[in-house]
């Protein structure tokens, strides 16, 4: 509710070189992060696969990504002669740039205590601020925006490369991007609710009472499990993947790029995945709360931060292990039919409860009521699903008909 | 729930066995009759078994061999018959190991090695001349620097040949039609189909697959 701390008395060239540094600490920070994630995913997923993955360049391979990207700069950087030159120059610096940007709002340390206050905070140069780029009051819904302009990298990098098979990745991503926004964000709705702010710090904070004030458990499972549903989708992720699905579309939206180019959407890709596991942990998992062992207290709530990061993007990986890609109309069913419908549903029966909690209503009032709100709820949706199978099947004959009397 | 049975799998996966043979560090073993590169065998008294006859050249389905052959030199003749293999090169850019060559042979002049590993970088390398592709003084081929090679791969050169050796039996060293080689003496023939009980008994029959 208060803002950082760092510019609540007039800003100075101190404060300028606060931001600088967190600024820049932020980008390596990133950088390095989603580096290591790609050496980790194709380690981690090489083991999933009875393979030993990178290991020629430095201890393990751990420098494949870094030579890797070395490689890239080096190649010849094609653009196809119908493509959009200005557009398809554009698209891959929107990819990149969206995905620095919501790492912003991360807090990734700081002691969080219990109990209002200032809390959260560490002194950096004789400043107290948050250990976070930015703390906007819009928060949270910064990640919504930047995730939808994210969609525009895509879309443009599909449209402007003058080729078939990029358009469809294209055409493909930008219809799932749509349909999983709306779960992921009602997914969030339940978080900001409890937490009564947008701010992701004070989204932190709210989380500090320990293990059972986090989110997860006191949202309930559900809406942190369709934000993860729905952020694999958002991210192209397997099993969600039709995006660059390689045995369909060559390479999706990114086929006609190459050199750096390709490295900007690869890094944007994976940078993606290293940013959402970090929303999850800020919005589910308490951010950098932990435990501080022994000594140095502002060191260990990033090292708790990491560590739940960690977890996460190794859980995307055995994702990517273990489940077959989607068909395109199961991504959508399980967008629209059952991700949304159960994020709204959950939506009300938590604000319910919350309300019952503060005693604004009458228990019994709420179940009664709540049963009948469901059983009609119930009703029109399956009403709604039966309306729209029937048009379907009635299509479908038409155009048997058609065939035949051809 | 059926659904996550997946996650198990994969997860069990972690602790198995890696499968991956560190290639140029560390080759798999190769079958007994694989197909690698050619050799030129000799005879045990140093002359080339090569006739100059140009049916390898003529059977090759990739059209890989080129091959002319020359009277011998009444002085110092190179082959034991009238004629030699005065040019003798081999296209590997073409050569497709598929052995017609071996067979047509009639000498068991040339035959195949298990050598497979030669990654030339240019095309004079990629044509083996007859310098290479002859055998040294003990009777094995000629180690060029681009070749890879593992221990055994030089071996068993014409001790065998599919057509010729009715047991199937690879490591026939001492025993081969009717001719000598240069290094491993003189092999009296492998009779009959059934293999080693119409032999003299002392034939290593056993396939080296596991080694």
């Amino acid at each position: 509710m208060l803002g950082d701390p760092l510019f609540r008395n007039g800003v100075d060239w101190g404060d300028f070189a606060v931001m600088g540094v967190k600024v820049v600490v932020a980008f390596a920070l990133l950088l390095v992060a989603t580096m290591f994630m790609v050496w980790f995913e194709r380690k981690f997923i090489a083991d999933m696969q009875n393979r030993i993955g990178p290991n020629v360049a430095g201890p393990w391979g751990i420098l494949q990504t870094f030579a890797d990207g070395v490689k890239f700069f080096f190649k010849e950087d094609l653009r196809p002669a119908n493509a959009d030159p200005l557009v398809f120059r554009l698209a891959p610096y929107i990819s990149a740039v969206t995905a620095f940007l919501a790492f912003s709002i991360v807090p990734i340390g700081g002691v969080f205590r219990d109990g209002g206050g200032e809390t959260g905070t560490v002194t950096l140069f004789g400043k107290v601020t948050y250990l976070q780029v930015a703390d906007p009051p819009i928060g949270i819904l910064l990640l919504l925006a930047v995730s939808s302009i994210a969609v525009y990298g895509v879309m443009l990098a599909g449209w402007s490369s003058g080729s078939k098979y990029p358009l469809l990745g294209s055409v493909r991503a930008s219809a799932q991007a749509i349909s999983y926004e709306a779960a992921l964000g009602m997914s969030v709705v339940a978080v900001v609710m409890l937490a009564g702010s947008l701010s992701t710090h004070d989204i932190t904070a709210g989380q500090a009472g320990g293990v059972r004030t986090w989110y997860v458990l006191s949202a309930g499972i559900v809406p942190f499990v369709i934000f993860l549903i729905a952020a694999t989708a958002e991210m192209n992720r397997p099993p969600f993947d039709l995006v660059e699905a390689e045995q369909e579309l060559v390479g999706g939206f990114h086929t006609e790029y190459s050199s750096i180019r390709f490295a900007l959407f690869f890094l944007a890709e994976f940078m993606n995945v290293v940013t959402m596991s970090a929303i999850m942990v800020t919005l589910f998992f308490g951010g950098p709360a932990g435990p501080v062992l022994f000594g140095m207290t502002w060191f260990w709530p990033t090292v708790w931060f990491f560590a739940k990061v960690l977890v996460f993007l190794a859980m995307f990986i055995w994702f990517r292990a273990t489940l077959p890609r989607l068909r395109y109309d199961q991504l959508m069913n399980l967008g629209w039919k059952v991700l949304i419908p159960l994020a709204l549903g959950w939506l009300l029966v938590r604000a319910t409860i919350l309300q019952v909690d503060e005693g604004t209503i009458d228990p019994v009032i709420a179940i009664i009521v709540g049963i009948l709100a469901a059983g009609a709820c119930f009703l029109l949706f399956t009403a709604a699903l039966g309306a729209g199978d029937r048009a379907y099947e009635r299509d479908q004959a038409l155009q048997e008909e058609r065939e035949r009397s051809r | 729930m059926g659904y996550l049975n997946g996650f198990k799998v994969t997860f069990a996966r972690l602790f198995e066995d890696r499968v991956t043979t560190e290639f140029p560090a560390e080759k798999r073993p190769k079958p007994v009759r694989f197909h690698g590169r050619h050799v030129l065998n000799r005879h045990e008294d140093g002359m080339e078994k090569c006739i100059g006859c140009e049916l390898c050249a003529g059977v090759c389905p990739a059209k890989c061999i080129h091959v002319r052959g020359a009277d011998n030199p009444l002085a110092d003749p190179v082959s034991p018959g009238e004629r030699y293999g005065f040019v003798y090169e081999i296209n590997y850019l073409r050569c497709i190991h598929c052995d017609l060559c071996v067979e047509a042979c009639p000498t068991e002049a040339i035959t195949e090695s298990k050598i497979l590993e030669f990654s030339f970088t240019n095309r004079d390398d990629a044509i083996y001349t007859k310098d290479e592709l002859v055998v040294d003084d003990e009777g094995r081929p000629r180690h060029q620097p681009w070749e890879l090679w593992m221990e055994g791969e030089d071996e068993h050169l014409s001790g065998w040949m599919r057509a010729t050796a009715p047991s199937g039996a690879a490591a026939f060293e001492g025993r081969v039609g009717w001719s000598g080689d240069l290094g491993h003496g003189v092999r009296s023939p492998e009779r009959g189909q059934t293999g080693s009980e119409e032999l003299d008994g002392d034939v290593e029959n056993e396939p080296e697959a596991g080694r």
